[in-house]
């Protein structure tokens, strides 16, 4: 019973990092309609560019929850601004082409680079050690990792669902033409929120980096997963994506438990189920 | 008349220029280095095998002595489909000889059943699992570097012996996992220990926790990372992470490569027990090539065992072709040749190739330095025994390849 609980905290913890990634497809799809193939490629970035703030300029942990998700963030945008754009108006399978491309060539140059194996990146010395729950051994780092994604998730909810800035935003992937009348800049926004989704990636990157090896590939293992829980939880729903992806880690944590050689295709079995059941998804709206 | 004479004449030059050809030695070879390029074990093969067999046929001289030697690589991305698509393109339409490394064990053993077929040369150097000279030996195949009977004997009896009487094994789902988890299991019962249980995961997980938790909750003194690669790494760290080694349990990397500790750091590698047949830091030889390599590597990385084995098996393959004077492409005829001759390279020292097809040569247990106890980059490992190659591989009375003659 014990092992249970321990396994769905763990579970939890990597819900936080699929909430977190999928928060960021969620937002751009739900945006600029685009399916962002390449969130696996900048989540992997944001964990890069940590380690080459520490061990380049010497900019530890803390600076680099900030500065990685903006770095990355405005490459986001220099994307959107040089090649999304043109792409609006049409299928969907022209944005997902064009951004797993994207994905293909960015790991293929870092790892073209820096090779498969990885790079090492420590744990903060402040977040150090581990708590004994009395069922597991807490470290200290994971629990963080899921207190500060439960943060950022919900602050991004509120942003987007409880605010003119977001209402504005809902307002102008609804009909561009007329919130343009009213003089706000809508490219503007569109460019802003792909930066905003794909630095929330990067964040993810830089607060997995102390756990998983930094890889090149690290992105590419996880984005088809996450993609399974943005589609579970309803495309473009941004509470829907959250909870799915807690849920997710959880009932991913629990298959590891009983029967750990399911573990990689649990989630998509769910998909399937879902989708047959809902088409939409659990929290999606019909177009 | 005249005519006759001249059409018999002309016939007869005509048959001595044919027999002439005949006689003259085809000296062509063609190597597939097929390897695993992009994915997560290309740091360890990928790019620096073919790096090294290029090397190997330099150093080999043959060139100059009129042989023409060429070298093609590709990506079987880990996949036997893929590996063995590849595998029998080469065979038919390049006219590959010998394919090198072939590591990932699930590819190897596919690859390994073509190459019979087509009666060229497979030199596994990449590949772990021990089927490839037992059960699914073949008079094609010659498994050069380490298997998993090796480094379960090894590492498995010198952590028994150290008291890790009870284990626990973390395997990656896959001919490779399966294998090596069974030949540790084996030397941990025969050596008075015992197995408390197994939890399989898919290869390439990123995630270990759930697992090294059942681990953890076994209480087993050694957990047994039965896997490799980037799947090794990052049980290491999320195991130091989880305090597991502090709480008294003791990790074996049953495969490490050097490539996998430069990754991890020292700080979390330190401490760590594992088997190669290979390390750069060894001796005289082993560090004059490991410099001329990493110099010409991109990430001046130094050789893993698995690219020094590339070089190693080709050099005594090409004195092995040399000494044939030529016609190199009857695969059985050359692998019979070379285990009739003992091997002698700066990197592995003196060796022999037995009837199975197994390259014997000691096996060196090391243990990872601590930070302050290394000099420099890629100076990593403590050796802390030698196993002689007699007494560290399968012995033959124990073999069911069928090519062992009982």
């Amino acid at each position: 019973m014990q092992a249970l609980y321990a396994q769905l905290l763990v579970g939890l913890i990597n819900g936080s990092f699929y909430a977190l990634l999928s928060l960021g497809l969620a937002v751009i799809f739900g945006m600029l309609n685009i399916i962002n193939f390449a969130h696996g490629a900048v989540y992997m970035m944001g964990a890069f560019c940590a380690y080459f703030l520490l061990n380049v300029a010497g900019v530890g942990y803390w600076p680099a929850l900030i500065v990685a998700p903006i770095a990355v963030g405005i490459f986001g945008m220099i994307l959107e601004r040089t090649m999304l754009q043109w792409l609006s108006g049409l299928d969907h399978l022209y944005g997902l082409l064009l951004t797993f491309g994207i994905a293909l060539i960015v790991q293929g140059v870092f790892q073209n680079y820096f090779g498969s194996s990885g790079l090492p990146y420590a744990i903060p010395d402040e977040l150090r050690g581990g708590m004994n729950l009395g069922f597991m051994f807490l470290p200290i780092y994971r629990g963080w990792v899921v207190v500060f994604s439960l943060v950022v998730c919900i602050a991004t909810w509120y942003l987007i669902e409880r605010t003119r800035l977001g209402a504005n935003l809902r307002a102008a992937t609804e009909n561009p033409t007329l919130v343009r009348a009213f003089g706000i800049n809508v490219p503007r926004m569109i460019t802003l929120t792909y930066g905003l989704g794909v630095g929330l990636a990067a964040l993810a990157g830089v607060l997995s980096a102390p756990i998983n090896q930094v890889r090149p590939l690290m992105g590419a293992d996880l984005i088809i997963v996450v993609f399974a829980v943005v589609v579970i939880g309803g495309m473009g729903s941004i509470m829907g994506s959250i909870i799915t992806g807690f849920a997710l880690g959880v009932i991913e944590g629990l298959t590891k438990y009983f029967y750990p050689e399911a573990s990689n295709t649990v989630v998509f079995v769910l998909m399937v189920l879902v989708l047959l059941v809902k088409p939409t998804g659990l929290t999606g709206r019909a177009a | 008349m005249k005519h006759r004479i001249s059409a018999v004449l002309l016939g007869t030059a005509l048959a001595l220029g044919a027999s002439g050809a005949a006689l003259a030695q085809d000296k062509t070879i063609k190597i597939g280095v097929l390897t695993d390029n992009s994915g997560l074990y290309s740091d360890i093969g990928g790019a620096g095998s073919t790096l090294a067999a290029q090397m190997a046929v330099e150093d080999s001289g043959l060139a100059a002595k009129g042989w023409k030697i060429d070298i093609v690589s590709a990506d079987h991305q880990n996949k036997p489909d893929i590996g063995t698509n590849t595998a029998r393109q080469w065979i038919d339409v390049d006219k590959v000889d010998i394919f090198m490394d072939v590591l990932n064990s699930g590819v190897a053993l596919a690859v390994s059943n073509l190459v019979k077929e087509k009666n060229v040369i497979m030199i596994n150097t990449g590949a772990a699992s021990s089927d490839l000279t037992n059960t699914k030996c073949s008079p094609n195949t010659i498994h050069w570097v380490y298997d998993t009977y090796m480094l379960a004997n090894s590492t498995g009896q010198a952590l028994v012996k150290a008291g890790g009487d009870t284990w626990y094994f973390l395997t990656a789902d896959y001919a490779f996992g399966h294998a090596l988890e069974r030949d540790t299991a084996a030397v941990v019962v025969k050596s008075g220990g015992k197995v408390l249980g197994t939890v399989r995961h898919p290869l390439n997980s990123s995630d270990f926790s759930s697992f090294l938790l059942q681990a953890q909750a076994s209480k087993a003194k050694i957990i047994g990372m039965a896997n490799a690669g980037g799947d090794t790494t990052n049980t290491i760290k999320q195991a130091s992470e989880f305090g597991i080694v502090a709480g008294g349990q003791k990790l074996a990397g049953l495969l490490l490569f050097i490539n996998d500790v430069h990754s991890l750091g020292l700080k979390v590698a330190q401490g760590l027990n594992f088997t190669e047949t290979f390390y750069w830091d060894l001796n005289d030889g082993t560090r004059a090539f490991s410099k001329r390599f990493s110099e010409r590597m991109k990430n001046k990385a130094m050789p893993s065992m698995i690219q020094a084995g590339v070089y190693s098996g080709l050099i005594h393959y090409f004195k092995t072709v040399e000494a044939m004077g030529g016609n190199p492409h009857d695969g059985i005829k050359v692998v019979e040749k070379m285990k009739s001759m003992p091997t002698d390279d700066p990197l592995f020292g003196k060796g022999t190739i037995r009837a199975d097809g197994r390259k014997i040569h000691p096996a060196y247990l090391f243990e990872v330095k601590k930070p302050a106890e290394s000099k420099g980059p890629w100076d990593y490992y403590k050796l802390i025994g030698t196993t002689p190659g007699e007494q560290a591989f399968r012995p033959l009375s124990e073999s069911e390849c069928p090519l062992v003659k009982k």
